[in-house]
């Protein structure tokens, strides 16, 4: 632990650091590698949509000795759908399966009339509309939307557009892995599922704009130094933030984690499930894109500025400088005894032979 | 939870005591209201604790065909009338072709739920003809709302301004929406909307003044069938209250009862003006200009504008009480506001002193008023829960196994620490518990599954806060601080990153909830509840708690176990300040809290 502990001052100083914003088109080729799986999975599968969305059969049945959690057993095997049964106050079931036409729901009747051993003339069976209902649905993304056109304003005002361009991007892309899951491994979607989809929207941001804040704060008073890039800077403060967002994201999974497999493995699969699961996976990718796609994100868009380019030839041209003085460049060429400070640089445009790099690489 | 304020530093720190004193007195104070109204738990949603399931089947009648359309507008509008604030997590949905079933939850209260779905019907505004007050014992009050008990709403100051002509028994008024007269302003309680409660009434008025109805004068078609009924009706008689304009054909003058208070009144109306979904929207807002109080604002389509238009213009002219015009729902006149001058632009308000309740019920019955169809009730059954104990079980067992998890890895990271971790936790945990129990009966609120699920990842969000600010504190320590200037030096940066981080969260559970409606309302309601209390715990709990054991032994010298060992933490020897090695600690300039 003391060793971890460690691991955060050493980071803290800079002794260690991993090169995010430097592997960043490994990390986006990753990310839209992921994104792609998940369109084609969505695309080819769709959503496995629960009751609450497309409606379904209800059955209801006589009175019955056949306990809630028998019939949802029944249901089940003779549906292939998850079943959601409930006993009335007269002592008869109620069992809504998701997804039945009139003709399955039929057969899936007899089915069940064998396994309770009655009469099927003594099950009623009916189709039953969304609960939900299209409109809730649409009021669900009609919210998404407002809701992420307010944030980019907000973004934009409390830190800058390219921030706020980046943490949407980011967004998109938990979305999109955690429905294509959904797609893939076929789970249904039931408005728990959307309810842990909502929650990964307000913690994927929150954990984007922690590392913004910091990167705000270190890139401050940016142009008045010539030591370090934009990207540089803003590599350090992801691994300034790391130890942070390493705590957080282990705090928030833990419970979730909790929920899944404790969970989900004593009850197998159910509502529970469904739920965390949403919620694992989105909070992974909420973790994952704030540290290893918004931020590079934002380093790409800034390094697209003119004064961010300026200060970046600037710099190369003094390390080239420094380099040549006194020919040491090791792993981290910008040592703070390679030089003093130099405070504000008047606009030194005649930096000497300033090669352009495609990104801040510093060794 | 707005933006990051600056300049609010010195206040808290100082006294730290005092902040923990200050939520420590809350949190007893809210346990206390919690026993003392007798709700120790929060109510449970459906699907955790079943509830009562209404079946109600369309009638095939003169009005509207029985569709798809139909059916689903009728689900959309009942949805939104159970639902009230939107939080009690009830469910509607069709069943078959001609049916709607509406589950509420256990503990909502079943029979008034039943009362505005199933007697659902018909919004008319009608112009009053003939009006007479009747009655006034109490016994003829059949519906307080109980739900509302848990905020006192009674007391409002007698209001209605005695030269006002109509006001002491007609006090509510209807008026242009640009301006703004209006008669007092009422006490706020606030209760469970209630889509079908009885008329908003002036409080001032429930004294009758049985004297001075005689005024209605017999208006001309004294001949016809309307009047004779209008003459032997009695209001204060239920059985003929009932009866009173059944089936009411909308183009011929009927008879109605409508209450006021304590008092029945019943009306004379002529032929249907305006039809109820004619009205665009309606909705209750709080007159901030004059701070008279509350009022429902109404928009019309622009053919209901037209025909508001042509009533008003001629109700204008008139008299006490004809120049009121009444709004019947299922024969029943919910209001009866007067009419000052003609009314033109489409938008029209009410104001009268409504209490809260009263001007959103209104609001509500305007706005959702209007089912396109007629139900008669058929079943009414208990259901039991729709996923059983055992998923609630699992899942309380998962969050508190996860939950001991969290503290085995703060504990093993954060030591010392964590206590303060675990300590802030439990209070958020104490805090967010105790006010969902209070907010089930105070406004009907009700935990699902999924929002149980959304309050566990919400202990993730709470531990970011405390994250955010212990590493603060750590690097400051690294920089070779000791630790109570590193507290509070590290404070205004971790608020500002925490105020700012929640916003977000608060902003996505605000939009939230006010775009949708029912499950998704009632979860974005735990979202803002939890992040919201995830600030008042950070700011006056774990910020004052670092504080006071910044002065404690243990934990300013750093003790191994206490989690701010300088030496474990690599802190930095305080060296001259300039030469930091790389300088990588505090950014390309100190920019440390500027």
């Amino acid at each position: 632990m003391s060793k971890f502990g460690n691991l955060g001052a050493r980071l803290h100083r800079g002794e260690i650091s991993y090169d995010f914003i430097g592997h960043r088109k490994l990390w986006y080729g990753i990310s839209i590698l992921i994104t792609i799986t998940a369109i084609v999975g969505l695309a080819v599968r769709g959503l496995n949509m629960g009751i609450d969305f497309q409606g379904g059969a209800v059955f209801t049945t006589e009175k019955t000795s056949v306990s809630v959690s028998q019939a949802e057993e029944f249901a089940t095997d003779a549906s292939g759908h998850d079943a959601v049964v409930q006993k009335l106050g007269n002592g008869t079931l109620r069992i809504q399966i998701a997804g039945m036409d009139t003709e399955q729901s039929d057969q899936i009747k007899n089915e069940l009339a064998k396994d309770f051993k009655v009469d099927p003339e003594s099950i009623a069976a009916d189709l039953v509309g969304p609960s939900w209902g299209d409109q809730i649905a649409n009021k669900a993304w009609q919210g998404l939307a407002i809701f992420m056109v307010l944030v980019v304003i907000y973004l934009a005002i409390a830190f800058e557009w390219r921030m706020a361009i980046a943490a949407l991007i980011a967004l998109i892309h938990d979305i999109t892995i955690t429905v294509g899951i959904y797609a893939l491994v076929g789970f249904e979607v039931t408005p728990g599922t959307v309810i842990g989809l909502l929650t990964i929207l307000g913690y994927s941001l929150y954990d984007t704009v922690v590392v913004f804040d910091s990167l705000k704060e270190q890139t401050k008073d940016l142009t008045k130094q010539t030591r370090y890039t934009y990207s540089e800077v803003a590599n350090r403060s992801i691994n300034g933030t790391l130890v942070r967002s390493i705590n957080t994201t282990v705090v928030a999974l833990l419970p979730v984690a909790g929920l899944l497999f404790i969970g989900g493995g004593f009850l197998g699969a159910g509502t529970l499930n469904d739920i965390s699961l949403s919620l694992f996976v989105g909070l992974a990718a909420g973790a994952y894109s704030s540290i290893f796609i918004a931020t590079p994100l934002v380093a790409d868009l800034k390094e697209r500025e003119p004064q961010m380019r300026a200060l970046k030839k600037r710099v190369l041209a003094k390390r080239a400088q420094a380099a040549s003085d006194d020919g040491i460049s090791d792993g981290r060429g910008y040592d703070a005894e390679d030089a003093t400070p130099a405070v504000v640089g008047p606009r030194d445009q005649s930096a000497p032979r300033s090669r352009r790099r495609p990104s801040g690489k510093r060794r | 939870m707005a933006a990051p304020k600056k300049g609010r530093s010195a206040g808290a720190q100082s006294k730290p005591g005092r902040s923990l004193a200050l939520i420590l007195i809350a949190i007893v104070g809210l346990t206390g209201g919690m026993f003392a109204s007798g709700h120790t738990t929060p109510r449970l949603g459906i699907d955790l604790a079943g509830g009562t399931s209404i079946t109600l089947e369309a009638k095939a009648d003169q009005g509207s065909a029985i569709n798809k359309a139909n059916m689903d507008t009728a689900v959309e509008i009942m949805n939104r009338r159970v639902n009230g604030l939107g939080v009690s997590e009830a469910e509607v949905q069709t069943q078959g072709d001609r049916n709607i079933i509406v589950n509420i939850p256990k503990g909502t209260n079943s029979e008034e739920a039943r009362a505005q779905v199933g007697t659902t019907a018909k919004l008319y505004f009608r112009p009053v003809l003939q009006r007479e007050a009747q009655g006034g014992s109490a016994d003829a009050t059949p519906s307080t709302d109980p739900s509302a008990s848990a905020s006192p709403s009674g007391s409002a100051s007698p209001s209605a301004s005695p030269t006002d002509k109509a006001a002491d028994k007609a006090g509510d008024k209807v008026s242009e929406s640009s301006s703004s007269p209006s008669a007092s302003a009422t006490s706020q309680g606030r209760a469970v909307t209630d889509a079908l409660k009885k008329a908003p009434t002036p409080s001032g008025s429930s004294t009758p003044k049985a004297s001075d109805s005689p005024s209605a004068s017999a208006s001309g078609d004294d001949a016809s069938a309307a009047a004779k009924n209008y003459a032997t009706l009695d209001c204060t008689n239920p059985k003929q209250r009932a009866a009173a304009g059944k089936d009411a054909e909308r183009g011929q003058d009927t008879v109605a009862c409508g209450q006021d208070g304590e008092v029945w009144n019943k009306f004379l109306l002529g032929p249907v003006d305006v039809d109820g979904t004619e009205v665009k929207k309606a909705q209750a807002t709080f007159d901030t200009q004059t701070a008279a109080g509350w009022r429902v604002d109404m928009t019309f389509t622009s053919g209901g504008a037209k025909k508001f238009a042509d009533v008003t213009s001629k109700l204008a002219q008139q008299t006490s009480p004809q120049n009121e015009f009444a709004i019947v729902l299922d024969d029943d006149v919910v209001s009866h506001p007067y009419v000052q001058t003609a009314i033109t632009g489409g938008n029209a308000y009410i104001s009268g002193s409504f209490t809260q309740d009263e001007a959103q019920s209104l609001a509500n019955m305007l706005s959702y008023g209007a089912l396109p169809l007629s139900f008669k009730e058929q079943s009414v059954t208990t259901v039991t829960a729709a996923l059983g104990g055992d998923q609630l079980h699992a899942g309380l067992l998962a969050g508190a196994i996860g939950l001991g998890l969290v503290i085995i890895y703060l504990v093993a990271y954060y030591r010392g620490l964590s206590l303060i971790a675990i300590a802030s936790l439990l209070v958020s945990a104490a805090l967010t518990y105790v006010l969902m129990s209070l907010l089930g009966p105070a406004i009907g609120f009700a935990l699902n599954l999924p929002a149980v699920c959304g309050a566990i990842v919400a202990i993730g969000i709470t531990a970011d806060s405390f994250i955010v600010y212990f590493e603060r504190v750590r690097d400051e320590i690294r920089e070779g601080r000791t630790l109570r200037p590193a507290v509070e030096r590290a404070w205004p940066r971790a608020r500002r990153t925490i105020l700012v981080s929640d916003f977000v969260s608060f902003l996505a559970a605000a939009v939230l909830f006010v775009v949708t409606v029912g499950k998704v309302q009632g979860f974005a309601f735990t979202l803002g509840l939890t992040t919201v209390l995830d600030v008042v715990v950070v700011f006056f709990f774990t910020k004052p708690l670092m504080t006071l054991i910044a002065r404690r032994k243990f934990f300013a010298d750093g003790h191994k176990w206490s989690g701010l060992d300088p030496k474990s933490l690599g802190a930095q020897p305080p060296l001259r300040r300039t030469r930091r090695p790389s300088g990588l600690g505090a950014g390309p300039v100190d920019t440390k809290e500027a």
